[in-house]
């Protein structure tokens, strides 16, 4: 169980997804001018993060390992991922309206996410086992979440500062993303000290 | 013969506009993920390139010939089916012939797969146009690519290690002249050589798109996830916004010019109601 919990916090804090193993870039700096967007986004990407998990690691131990197909990941997992989304989507939209509308606009922004398929190739590369996988992810998830609601904090501010010109629109965004990943360096060494 | 002439610099435009105006990377803002995780030195930095331009060059190649045969509504499937086999066939090569590249690049390898750039390239370009022309653009696409990742793991490298291409510079290291500063070849690092590369590209290309707003139209068109197929899937529509911004305002004017129009339409439509 203490490994399980050190896992889960050295994803969120230390190796976070965003800003120390650099997935899911595209959509940290697409949707994380508004705090609405970044939330709705982060709790999908948690969602479909777990559901995954729960969908590729089966297949990969029970279903390409047996058969000699392990090199195949690769191409099953994306045509998982998107499939099972899609139908989470559906079925969303059916039967929970209210979940539908918090984070349905942002299933399908997901399928083809890279944090999502990295997060499913490090749980394999690392030969974690089910819970564990099911931790990682989760706390990918959630260390996403922790990025885009710290930043969306940043760039608020920076909306009303007044950079250099040629240093205006993505230029200043990246390099204060920079510095946001340097305050997580202050989290290194603490996880193995706080149990 | 002037036909003939026309095609070739046709041929030659699709090839060289990947290098810096229509840059991937740099001013497309595309393919973000791995440009960053994997230019802490300037030989991972080419060998992603590199990889990324083979996967490139010959998916474009198949989607192109397969273009007439694939129906509309599952192309995207079928885009990132032929993506993918091909990422595989890289992961093999790497695997047998580079296995210290396919170490290195880690998960970024088969990340490949989603790399906006292939399937915008393959979305935006491949779809519509003959085999050749294709191969030509996926070709020139990657070699900005390359270019782009090589110049960032370049200076990280430098200012991170203090080496160049791993060659050690004689005065730099521990109890010698000058100290590497670390933090160039750790993930922030990344960010913020990304974030400077990137201001230096757009200023380069702002005093040319603002002499060729035609230029800058197609761009902006091509642009982050706009053209990328998965607009609606990708999130970045923003971000494509934003990064049309700083590569000149005629880009933008232009696009709201044309948008002008339906949109007025519709408030008309609208207050009538």
């Amino acid at each position: 169980m203490k490994a399980l919990f050190m896992i889960l916090f050295s994803v969120i804090l230390v190796d976070n997804l965003v800003l120390s193993k650099f997935l899911g870039i595209c959509s940290y700096l697409g949707l994380s001018k508004n705090l609405k967007n970044a939330m709705g986004m982060s709790v999908a990407v948690t969602f479909v993060m777990l559901i995954a998990t729960l969908c590729t690691w089966p297949i990969h131990y029970y279903l390409l390992l047996p058969l000699g197909l392990g090199y195949l990941d690769n191409l099953v997992f994306i045509l998982v991922i998107a499939s099972v989304v899609q139908v989470i989507e559906a079925i969303i939209h059916k039967s929970i309206p209210p979940l539908y509308r918090a984070m349905g606009i942002y299933l399908p922004l997901i399928t083809t996410n890279c944090a999502i398929l990295g997060i499913m190739f490090v749980n394999i590369n690392e030969s974690y086992n089910f819970m564990t996988s099911i931790f990682n992810s989760v706390g990918a998830g959630l260390g996403y979440m922790l990025a885009m609601f710290l930043f969306n904090g940043v760039r608020t501010k920076m909306e009303e500062s007044n950079p250099p010109k040629f240093l205006q629109g993505l230029p200043i965004t990246l390099i204060a993303s920079g510095l946001v990943s340097v305050s997580f360096f202050g989290f290194k060494g603490m996880v193995q000290n706080l149990f | 013969m002037s036909e003939l002439k026309k095609e070739k610099t046709s041929y030659l435009k699709e090839f060289t506009k990947g290098i810096l105006q229509q840059n991937p990377l740099l001013v497309l803002v595309l393919g973000t993920c791995p440009s960053l995780a994997v230019t802490t030195s300037l030989i991972n930095g080419l060998g992603m390139g590199l990889a990324a331009t083979f996967v490139l060059a010959l998916s474009n190649l198949v989607i192109s010939l397969i273009r007439n045969f694939i129906p509309d509504k599952v192309r995207i499937p079928c885009y990132i089916t032929v993506i993918a086999s091909f990422v595989t066939i890289l992961q093999f090569l790497l695997q047998a012939y580079v296995p210290s590249l396919n170490d290195a690049l880690g998960i970024f390898l088969p990340l490949i797969t989603v790399n906006c750039i292939i399937l915008g390239r393959a979305e935006a370009f491949a779809s519509k146009h003959k085999p050749l022309v294709s191969v030509l653009d996926g070709i020139g696409m990657g070699l900005g690519f390359t270019l782009a990742l090589v110049l960032m793991g370049g200076i990280r490298e430098l200012l991170g290690a203090g080496s160049i291409a791993g060659w050690k510079l004689p005065f730099v290291g521990p109890g010698k002249a000058l100290q590497p500063i670390l933090i160039f070849i750790m993930p922030p690092g990344g960010f913020i050589v990304f974030g400077l590369v990137m201001a230096i590209a757009l200023a380069l290309t702002r005093k040319f798109y603002q002499r060729r707003p035609d230029a800058a139209l197609a761009a902006a068109e091509a642009g982050g996830c706009v053209a990328c197929g998965m607009q609606s899937a990708c999130a970045a529509g923003k971000l494509a916004e934003s990064a049309a911004e700083p590569a000149g305002n005629l880009a933008e004017a232009a696009v709201a010019r044309r948008e002008t129009p339906p949109a007025q339409a519709v408030a008309e439509k609208g207050a009538q109601a």
